[in-house]
């Protein structure tokens, strides 16, 4: 299967925006060669500013921007985008609701040999506990492409999170993601599985292994987090009432706990977290980072077995 | 619009300390003595310096103010008011549940261009706002007021470097140099050095000034618009008195954010008609 990280996606798309909508501005942080922001600075340097290493100014230059009409796109490492900007979008951005789109590259453990330092595990969960915010994260290249239009085209503040390594593309370009409402790519009915990100093919995977042992899995792509798609997770509880949640984030506060939310305030279904289990990562390959947490294939059978 | 005197402007600034004092007392919390040291720049900028369309608050080609230091929002909002902005009987409304003058300014507040309030990043708002209208080849001005306690924010220095780096010659910023802050003055809490220095050494064209005098901030707001020619963002640092007008609350770091009772109030208001401090 062919494999390409969803930053590549999200470089192509919004240098396509870019022509597109002069009112696209990029805000870079000095990265933009890692986060694939470096093409659209070359070919629309009046629309791109550089602030240096200075995230917490750039979340603001981006709101006072937001206020004359422009689309800015403030982009950074998931890490500094959630954490060291985290007052500055609350207070100025997503508070007044503005139309700024916070663009989190490295997501995850993928900046795995980085270390701990820069591996955000917790920055989905942070911004999802901002009021106004939308917070989402594509599975693969071209939900990366279609993803970031559609945050460009949505009113008002969104995070979105890539990562850093060549992922398997498991979609192609017809296919037809909308923000808030999760993407089926199969159905089953002995246990569902919830996923986001990276995982979702991991997801895949994992049903196509449980469908060799007659276990019949519903995978949903969860891309937005927030706001959840509560009717999709509802089907799942009423029609199958086992879910696996899987998601390359600390099992606090992200997509395992959005669901548990669902399901607790349903008073039925059982659920399983997949995910960093509330401590920090550390230097190795980011496969053995994804193992060494549970995020596999085998991790999903077997979690879908003993549930 | 006919251009305001100098006494037509000291009669607008007493009248908004008087607006300010009795806000407060109202709303029993709040800010009055920074609010008091803002007063002379922002009855300058709102009443003789800046574009503004109080019908149309949201015309494209208007000013844009950010007050950075947030908490001393009634002096905005009391301008605001006298401008048309929206009715002064909202200013009786302060602070209160679903009142559109939150204790920290939000932009539900006509006039009001980003919300402030937690301190040191209303300068980077003003640089966004900047280097968006120079984009789109807009001749509108920034005016951001700071206070010397807040240029303590680490945020405050990325957004003046960021303005040297795109020469907002049309940002201008205002330092109320009132030298207090909560925990005491700004050199026992944490020394600032020169603050005109500082913003020199980051680039900007600076002007010291007494900021509590009127026809001091409009010689030099006229200075920046007619006289100066360099492409620098600009940076007004304006030597004021906490509590100015006010006998009690004058350089008392204490009146820094507690509202005055009534027969305070009163004795507040009796010094701002007796021009106190002025004469």
């Amino acid at each position: 299967m062919k494999k390409i990280a969803t930053r590549n996606g999200f470089g192509e798309e919004i240098l396509a925006l870019g022509k597109e909508n002069k009112n696209i501005v990029v805000i870079n942080a000095d990265i933009g060669k890692s986060c694939k922001t470096y093409e659209f600075a070359q070919a629309y340097p009046e629309q791109e500013i550089n602030v240096g290493i200075a995230e917490q100014n750039a979340a603001g230059i981006a709101a006072g921007m937001a206020t004359c009409g422009k689309i800015p796109f403030v982009v950074t490492y998931a890490i500094f985008a959630s954490l060291r900007m985290c007052e500055m979008v609350r207070q100025e951005i997503a508070y007044p609701k503005l139309n700024v789109k916070i663009v989190g590259s490295h997501g995850g453990l993928s900046p795995a040999r980085d270390g701990a330092s820069h591996q955000a595990i917790e920055d989905m969960g942070v911004l999802r506990t901002l009021p106004n915010m939308t917070v989402i994260m594509p599975a693969d290249y071209w939900a990366a492409k279609k993803l970031t239009r559609a945050v460009a085209e949505h009113k008002g503040p969104a995070y979105i999170r890539f990562t850093r390594d060549s992922i398997p593309v498991i979609y192609d370009e017809n296919v037809e993601l909308e923000i808030g409402k999760a993407h089926m790519i199969q159905d089953g009915n002995d246990v569902a599985i919830i996923a986001n990100g990276d995982t979702v093919c991991i997801a895949v995977e994992a049903a196509q292994e449980l469908a060799k042992e007659n276990i019949s899995a519903r995978v949903l792509d969860m891309h937005t987090i927030k706001p959840l798609d509560v009717d999709a997770v509802v089907d799942c509880i009423e029609n199958i009432g086992k879910i696996i949640t899987v998601e390359d984030h600390t099992i606090i506060n992200g997509l395992g706990s959005a669901v548990c939310e669902v399901v607790a305030e349903r008073g039925k279904g059982k659920v399983k977290r997949i995910g960093v289990p509330d401590k920090y990562g550390e230097s190795a390959p980011y496969e053995r980072l994804l193992a060494i947490n549970g995020i596999t294939v085998e991790g999903i059978v077997a979690a879908a077995k003993n549930i | 619009m006919k251009k305001k005197t100098i006494e037509e402007l000291k009669e607008i600034a007493k009248d908004i300390r008087r607006k300010v004092v009795t806000m407060l007392c109202r709303a029993g919390s709040g800010h009055p003595g920074g609010s008091l040291s803002v007063t002379d720049f922002i009855t300058a900028c709102y009443f003789s310096e800046m574009n503004l369309d109080p019908k149309n608050p949201k015309w494209e080609d208007r000013d844009r103010f950010v007050l950075s230091k947030g908490h001393v929002c009634p002096a905005q909002y009391a301008a605001l008011a006298k401008l048309g902005f929206f009715p002064e009987e909202t200013l009786q409304t302060l602070r209160e549940e679903g009142s559109i003058l939150q204790g920290h300014p939000n932009m539900q507040c006509p006039g009001v261009e980003i919300p402030t309030g937690s301190l040191g990043q209303g300068v980077a708002c003003a640089v966004g706002m900047a280097i968006a209208l120079k984009m789109d080849k807009k001749n509108s001005r920034v005016f951001a007021v700071l206070g010397d306690g807040e240029c303590q924010e680490g945020e405050v220095w990325e957004a003046a470097q960021t303005a040297n780096k795109y020469q907002l010659d049309n940002l201008i910023l205002f330092v109320d140099n009132n030298n207090l802050q909560i925990d005491g003055t700004t050199d026992e809490v944490m020394p600032n050095r020169d603050l005109g220095e500082k913003f020199k050494a980051f680039g900007f064209e600076i002007y010291n000034i007494d900021g509590n005098d009127m026809a001091q901030i409009l010689r030099t707001l006229d200075a920046v618009r007619l006289h100066s020619h360099s492409t620098k963002p600009k940076c007004i640092i304006g030597q004021t008195t906490k509590g100015k007008g006010v006998s009690f609350m004058e350089n008392v770091a204490d009146w820094h954010g507690v509202a005055p009772n009534k027969e305070q109030c009163e004795q507040a208001l009796k010094d701002i008609d007796a021009n106190y401090s002025f004469e």
